[in-house]
């Protein structure tokens, strides 16, 4: 098992250097570091002079990936690539482009994203159960059929109208929380209302139904019968049989998104004004700014690996017939 | 040439696809283990009745896919010129929806402006009022008094148009009908409208019904006013509405076909020879995987537009420009999304190649090649199916979300994106102008809702016990 | 049930905030509700704060409150005076000749060599509290070189427990000019200034190259190195000496740019473990101004809060005739600032942000935001007012021509569109008049701004207003009210330019023009559409090439482009800032200037020479005169609009003047706290019946189920 794990953590470095190695292609294929320096210095007045300056003070002024003049290793090191890329593993992102500090800002801003996706996260799945063992329950009756169509129906409209509804109706219409922004402690549960009921009804149709079909079929088991043969009541072959061998699925398909929590919601986020590492990711994109965006695709994919990780130890956790080598 | 015919490059790989849906149906129809779960999808009520809906929305997407530009007026003598400006057949079918451009917003159906304005009047003082519309109820003399009318008796006719045509088709499938069963036509007739055949001809001429009354209802209301409306530039929304059909079909359904040779020959090559080969797959799917989808998006839209600016040459009319844009949405839409299909089909196939007639294959000695083709492939099939249908529904609404962040499609296209993207100001006027987002709300509403049933009928049928997610 | 149980949680926190006194959805701590704070909101976070740095107007909302330059703009006085504010008096400038004698003020231009101007400042003014100032028992500076272990429980500027104050002395305002030339700080302004200050190129090379040879990220200490160009006289006194004449320097005297900083900042700044923390001169500015920034977290909000060592100033005795009037000269006289503290939210959606402001969580909307279509309607008469709506609220409306111009140029380099030939002239000129900006006012800024009719916007000397100012190339008078050419005068154009009915008259291929952008936003796909309907009436057809910013400029610096839009944002409010957009000298490509239509016309080029120098008068004027009536006629611009600055307030904000070259302007506003308190009260109370109703819904739908379960068990149990 430790071995394992040890490999799986080895591997993960070809993967995020293969990350790095991407994004960088992707970025440098469209933008000169000289493009990167106009884009921050602004329109008015900027001469080539502060073009230098800027690429030699954010470090944009040695060769992209190969440094032909260097001598021996420097080739290598000499470049924007390592010394960009090679301090990422030790989570030193240096600043973004604008001057900030990259990691303090990553760690100020994933409070408020999990502000809004940890509670997504629980209730959404405590509701997308909840909503799915009352179809199972009622199964090939009216409520079920109706159940699934309601679930097809939210499925089929898009986010965005989830968040420009409920804004409009519930902060806008009835004034009962505010329409966005953001504040820590106990007086922010005000601000994440909303988008937290948004995301959950966004997330209902998708979920339940889901579920439901994982229902389904263990209820088809043999032990179900057994079980029913037994003259357990219905509520109780469900809660006790039926969920708790529905969960092992549901748990180890959750498990992989746990990580990636911390990145947060892009829309929820820039909807509803949160300060979190979404909106963090959409204004870097908005604005190029290479550092963060570099730093977030990092984050991402280490986030994504541990994810994998986590979904198979759960798996050894929840049937321990599973070895892994 | 009264015009010249332009092939934009998705619409050739739209027609590539409805020629690769020919070919499928056809091999379909000549083995009778694939015909079976296809029997199944066509008996359930549900998945046909969506079937229909979904068919409307692919003919419109179709006939705005051919596209020519017009030859413009000429003098004798000189050469035949043609337009920049790309059109398509569905433009050719809507001329008025397309040139009848108001000022600016006006509210469906409405006959004036939805803004006051300085009108000034014959005897030459100036009055602050709603102007009228320049085509939205032009016909009507004094539209406070007859506007209501005007709309009942079109609705009226709409709806006894759409129940003549109907009646007329129930009469004519009864007739075919008749001449395969016994009984007669009254005895066909009488089966029809009872649902007693097993493909459930009642559930499909009900929506044929329901769908005949609307859009004829639209077509007599759309002669003389903007059914949806108008927007900012004063467009008619239903113009942009239908127009924008055809951007989130080929993104749901392009983005799928460049994507299934990848995950298909990566999936079952990692699947079948294992090793080190299976290492490097899953090595790249991983990785690829693991950036956000988001910022890969983002990344090669970017540089996209390098591209096309380095080659104005070749990208001549905003048409191209907006095309090549879109076709490299779905391309790289395709490369987030066949990880997906890839590992579940390296999955599948590792099961596979356990299974004792595949080994028995290997023994004798035949080739990969045929075992990959002969047995493998088309055991994957409903696989591949499942995942492409049920992408469909995903694709469309993220069309939406990446254009409201600002990678989706260009601007200048017309898609539901763009519309509920420029909703974001509309709701916040005083009046609210609502009609824009309603209209791409319905729109896309019934394009996914028809998506996702039939997507699950389709399952249904292929995988019963709904393994495939 | 867990449905119930959910639900019950759900709305929980909403009941409970409910027994609370304020509205739900109050965005502020409830503390604060009657407090004296203004509320206010910034879009996107200021990238600078660091006054050599800083050039954006966004930045300029905060900068301008918290440094002082030497000089600052009459508040109410039109046209925009200059007048001192740290300053004792308005500089004194002598110009001097090559050989270093003085000339007297009337000297020609040719004869300047050098002018300087000295600056005295006012004793007794002091900085703001700040920990780079904090000095211990014995007079050391306390937070100056500090160990690891100093930095115990320190993440913000907040979190040093010592903070001091020290006197503005001369040498700060020299410091800062050094600043400008500095290879770390990349001002934007040193290219400019380089051309006038002495000595500031070679300065800057020097501290270049002094700062090669230091290690990465340690720069060289500007006070070892000495400028030419300015220099300390005594105490509160400096001088900065400029090549040549350069009578427009005083307006830059009046930006953040030329405001002090004092090299303690820089040195408190640079010390290792700032940078980690998000500490420095560009978060967290140190000036002599009436507000402080004391809380910088641009993710969410920055806090302005009344500097308590702010030296005091009054409120403005005279302004114009019709101030009085309009309540503007209630307080004069007054101790300013009025506000204790402003508090500015990140609002990036314009929908969040016009929402707030309607249920009265923002003072006063934005100047810029486009987002208030129809809260305003133009009258009969043509005045701008409030809606009914917003009037019943108590909503008031300023308006005020901003010193901007929003312009669609061709490139005067392109082979269609370019040149100086008739046949591209004529074109030109069918264009601008197809090209219907009354239109494109009344659609995208709902009137919010009026038509140009030359490059220079009104509230700026040249300016000329009335029927004597109207573009005859594109405008014609009928009743004495200028109105735009018909469309078949442009028609008849575009014939005689060899395109008749929008064909070329030799091969019949029709005319395509390329519109070359970086659009983007929700607004975006409108605009474009319209602009290729205006091409549309003359048979033109547009082709739009839209891309991004960084391709965009791209193009633009190599003179690929076509037709392009492009806007100006004033320096300051003297032509030469607008007509030299047109100075063939200034050319974008090749040139690298700010001309992005890469006009050049010899003659016009010779009256910018003459002009720049001249003092306003009638003889500017009238070579003004002559230069705008070239660029009409040439038509390298169509002159656009300028937009009007609109800014709703409510009924607690007192009345306040619009003044779009004076950006410390908050120090003037005024609230009433308790009247606000109350409105937002009636404005918000929360509706509860659809909570309710879902309740009942709820309940509803799970009857029926519930009903079904009992029959089964009942069934089962049988």
């Amino acid at each position: 098992m430790i071995a394992y794990l040890l490999r799986r953590i080895l591997y993960a470095i070809p993967i995020l250097i293969g990350v790095n190695l991407l994004t960088f292609a992707l970025f440098f294929v469209v933008n000169t570091p000289d493009d990167m320096a106009r884009m921050h210095l602004g329109m008015k007045r900027v001469t080539p002079q502060a073009i230098s300056n800027w690429k030699a003070e954010h470090g944009y002024d040695a060769p992209l990936f190969y440094d032909a003049s260097a001598p021996g290793i420097n080739k290598i090191t000499h470049t924007i690539f390592f010394e960009k890329s090679a301090r990422m593993f030790v989570l030193d992102f240096g600043t973004s482009d604008d001057g900030r500090d990259i990691w303090h800002e990553i760690k100020t801003r994933a409070g408020p994203s999990l502000a809004i996706a940890v509670p997504v996260f629980i209730i959404g799945l405590l509701v997308n159960i909840t909503f799915a063992l009352l179809m199972v329950f009622f199964r090939a009756t009216y409520l079920d059929f109706w159940g699934v169509v309601l679930c097809v129906v939210l499925m089929s409209i898009s986010g965005l109208f989830y968040i420009i509804a409920g804004q409009y109706l519930i902060a806008k219409l009835w004034h009962l929380v505010p329409i966005s922004g953001f504040n820590g402690g106990i007086d922010g549960l005000r601000f994440i209302l909303l988008p937290v009921v948004v995301s959950i009804v966004a997330g209902i149709g998708g979920g339940a139904r889901w579920y439901r079909t994982i229902f389904l079929e263990e209820i088809g088991k043999d032990y179900v019968r057994t079980a029913r043969a037994k003259g357990l009541s219905e509520w109780r072959v469900l809660f006790r049989h039926v969920l708790q061998n529905g969960m092992i699925p549901i748990l180890t398909g959750a498990v992989v998104v746990l990580p990636l929590l911390f990145m947060g919601s892009l829309i929820t986020e820039s909807f509803f004004g949160i300060p979190g590492l979404g909106s963090y990711t959409i204004d870097a994109i908005q604005s190029q700014d290479f550092a963060i965006v570099r730093a977030m695709v990092f984050i991402g994919s280490a986030l994504y690996i541990i994810g994998l990780l986590l979904t198979d130890i759960s798996y050894t956790l929840a049937d321990p017939r599973v070895r892994l080598q | 040439m009264m015009f010249k015919l332009v092939m934009l490059k998705t619409d050739a790989l739209i027609f590539l696809l409805l020629a690769a849906v020919g070919i499928f149906t056809w091999y379909v129809r000549r083995h009778d283990y694939l015909r079976a779960p296809w029997r199944r999808v066509l008996t359930n009520p549900t998945g046909m009745a969506a079937a229909v809906v979904l068919a409307v929305f692919v003919v419109i997407g179709l006939l705005d896919s051919l596209h020519y530009r017009p030859a413009l007026a000429m003098k004798a003598g000189q050469p035949v010129q043609y337009g920049v400006e790309v059109l398509s057949a569905l433009d050719a079918m809507l001329p008025k929806l397309r040139t009848h451009k108001e000022k600016t917003y006006s509210a469906p159906l409405a006959t004036h402006l939805y803004a006051k304005e300085t009108i000034v009047l014959a005897n030459g003082s100036t009055v602050r009022d709603y102007p009228r519309l320049k085509y939205g109820g032009a016909q009507l003399a004094d539209p406070h008094t007859q506007w209501m009318r005007d709309i009942v008796q079109r609705i009226a006719w709409g709806v006894i148009e759409g129940l003549t045509l109907t009646a007329l088709l129930v009469l004519l499938l009864a007739a075919l009908l008749a001449r395969r069963q016994p009984g007669g036509l009254v005895a066909a007739l009488v089966r029809l409208l009872r649902g007693g055949n097993a493909i459930p001809w009642r559930t499909l001429l009900i929506t044929c019904a329901i769908l005949l009354m609307l859009g004829l209802v639209i077509v007599q209301l759309a002669a003389a006013y903007h059914v949806f409306g108008t927007d900012k530039v004063g467009q008619d929304v239903l113009y942009i509405s239908l127009k924008s059909i055809r951007t989130g079909l080929v993104i749901g359904t392009l983005t799928t076909l460049v994507m299934l040779p990848f995950a298909l020959l990566l999936g079952i090559v990692a699947g079948y020879f294992r090793g080190w080969v299976d290492d490097l797959i899953q090595y790249l799917y991983t990785t690829l995987n693991s950036i956000p989808g988001v910022l890969l998006i983002a990344a090669s839209v970017l540089i996209m537009q390098v591209y096309i600016e380095a080659h104005p040459d070749v990208f001549d009319t905003s048409a191209a420009r907006s095309d090549i844009r879109l076709l490299f949405l779905c391309l790289i839409l395709g490369v987030t999304s066949w990880t997906g299909l890839c590992r579940l089909l390296r999955g599948e196939t590792l099961k596979l190649r356990e299974q004792e007639y595949i080994q028995a294959a290997t023994a004798f000695g035949v080739s990969h090649w045929r075992i990959i083709t002969r047995h493998i492939l088309p055991n994957l099939q409903h696989l591949v199916l499942i995942t492409v249908v049920m992408d469909f529904s995903g694709l469309v609404l993220a069309e939406a979300v990446l254009t409201y962040v600002g990678v989706g499609v260009d601007p200048a296209m017309y898609s539901w994106g763009n519309m509920i993207n420029s909703a974001r100001l509309e709701m916040a006027r005083e009046p609210v102008v609502w009609w824009q987002l309603s209209a791409a709300f319905v729109f896309m509403f019934a394009l996914v809702l028809a998506a996702n049933l039939f997507a699950d009928s389709v399952r249904d049928a292929f995988d019963p016990r709904g393994r495939v997610q | 049930m867990n449905f119930l149980r959910l639900f019950g949680l759900l709305i929980l926190p909403v009941l409970l905030s409910a027994c609370g006194s304020g509205p739900l959805n109050d965005p502020y701590p409830a503390a604060d509700r009657d407090s004296n704070i203004l509320y206010s909101s910034f879009e996107e976070r200021p990238k600078h704060l660091d006054p050599a740095r800083s050039y954006a107007s966004n930045e300029a909302e905060f900068t301008a409150q918290i440094y002082e330059p030497p000089l600052q703009y009459h508040y109410l006085k039109r046209p925009y005076t200059l007048i001192p504010l740290t300053a004792a008096q308005m500089p004194t400038v002598t110009y001097y000749d090559a050989s270093g004698r003085p000339l007297p003020a009337t000297a020609p231009v040719s004869a300047i060599a050098e002018s300087v101007y000295e600056i005295h400042i006012r004793p007794g003014i002091y900085y703001q509290p700040h920990p780079a100032f904090a000095r211990d028992a014995q007079g050391r500076l306390r937070y100056q070189d500090m160990k690891p272990g100093d930095w115990h429980g320190i993440q913000t500027l907040g979190d040093f427990r010592h903070s001091g104050t020290r006197e503005l002395v001369a040498a700060d305002y020299v410091y800062e000019i050094k600043r400008l030339a500095a290879p770390q700080l990349n001002s934007p302004i040193l290219g400019v200034m380089a051309e006038y200050i002495i000595g500031l190129k070679d300065y800057a090379a020097r501290l270049e190259k002094a700062a090669r040879s230091l290690p990465r990220g340690t720069y060289p200490d500007l006070q070892r190195y000495p400028l030419a160009g300015a220099e300390v006289v005594d105490r509160y006194t400096y001088r900065i000496k400029l090549r040549g004449k350069y009578p427009q320097f005083l307006y830059w005297l009046a930006m953040p740019f030329f405001a002090p900083v004092p090299p303690e900042a820089d040195r408190f700044y640079a010390q290792p473990g700032m940078a980690e923390r998000n500490l420095s001169l560009d978060w967290y500015p140190l000036g002599t101004g009436a507000y402080m920034l004391t809380r910088n977290n641009p993710n969410r909000q920055m806090v302005l809060e009344r500097n308590p060592d702010f030296h005091g100033e009054t409120y403005p005795r005279t302004g114009e005739p019709g101030d009085a009037a309009a309540g503007l000269l209630k307080d004069a006289g007054k101790p300013l600032p009025f506000i204790d503290k402003v508090v500015f939210s990140l609002e990036k959606e314009t929908i969040p942000y016009w929402n707030k402001f309607l249920q009265g969580y923002y003072d006063a909307s934005g100047i810029s935001s486009d987002s208030f279509d129809q809260a305003v309607q133009i009258n009969a008469n043509g005045v701008a007012q409030p809606s009914e709506a917003m009037r019943a609220k108590g909503i008031r409306l300023t308006t005020a021509v901003r010193p901007t111009s929003s312009y669609m140029g061709f490139n005067m380099l392109d082979s269609t569109v370019g040149g100086s030939s008739e046949r591209a002239r004529k074109l030109r000129q069918a264009i601008a008049i197809a090209v219907d900006y009354e239109e494109y006012i009344s659609i995208f800024a709902n009137g919010r701004g009026i038509p140009a009719q030359g490059p220079i916007p009104p509230g700026i000397f040249g300016y000329v207003g009335g029927t004597a100012g109207v573009n005859p190339v594109v405008y014609r008078l009928v009743n004495g009210q200028p109105v735009r050419r018909p469309i078949a005068e442009a028609r008849r154009l575009l014939a005689e330019a060899g395109y008749p009915d929008g064909r070329d008259a030799q091969t019949g291929a029709p005319l395509v023009l390329y519109f070359d952008t970086n659009a983007s936003g929700p607004d975006a796909a409108s605009r474009l559409s319209w602009m290729t309907k205006q091409f549309a009436k003359l048979n033109i057809q547009l082709v739009v090439r839209s891309t991004d910013f960084n391709r965009f400029q791209d193009k633009m610096r190599r003179g690929t482009e076509q037709i392009f839009e492009w806007g100006w944002n004033a320096d300051y409010p003297d032509p030469e800032n607008f007509l030299f957009l047109l100075y063939g000298p200034n050319m974008k490509v090749g040139k690298n200037g700010e001309n992005a239509a890469n006009y050049s016309n010899p003659e016009y080029d010779r009256l910018f020479d003459q002009m720049k120098y001249l003092d306003n008068g009638p003889e500017r004027q009238a070579i003004i005169d002559r230069m705008v009536n070239i660029v009409r006629v040439d038509s390298p611009w169509l002159f656009g609009y300028f937009p009007k600055a609109f800014s709703l307030s409510h009924a607690w904000v007192a009345p306040s003047k619009p003044n779009v070259m004076a950006n410390n302007t908050l120090k003037y506003r005024r609230i009433d706290p308790k009247l606000r308190e109350k409105l937002r009260n009636q404005w918000n109370q929360p509706v509860l019946w659809p909570l309710l109703l879902l309740l009942l819904a709820l309940i509803a739908a799970l009857a029926p189920a519930l009903w079904a379960w009992r029959q089964r068990e009942r069934s089962v149990a049988r």
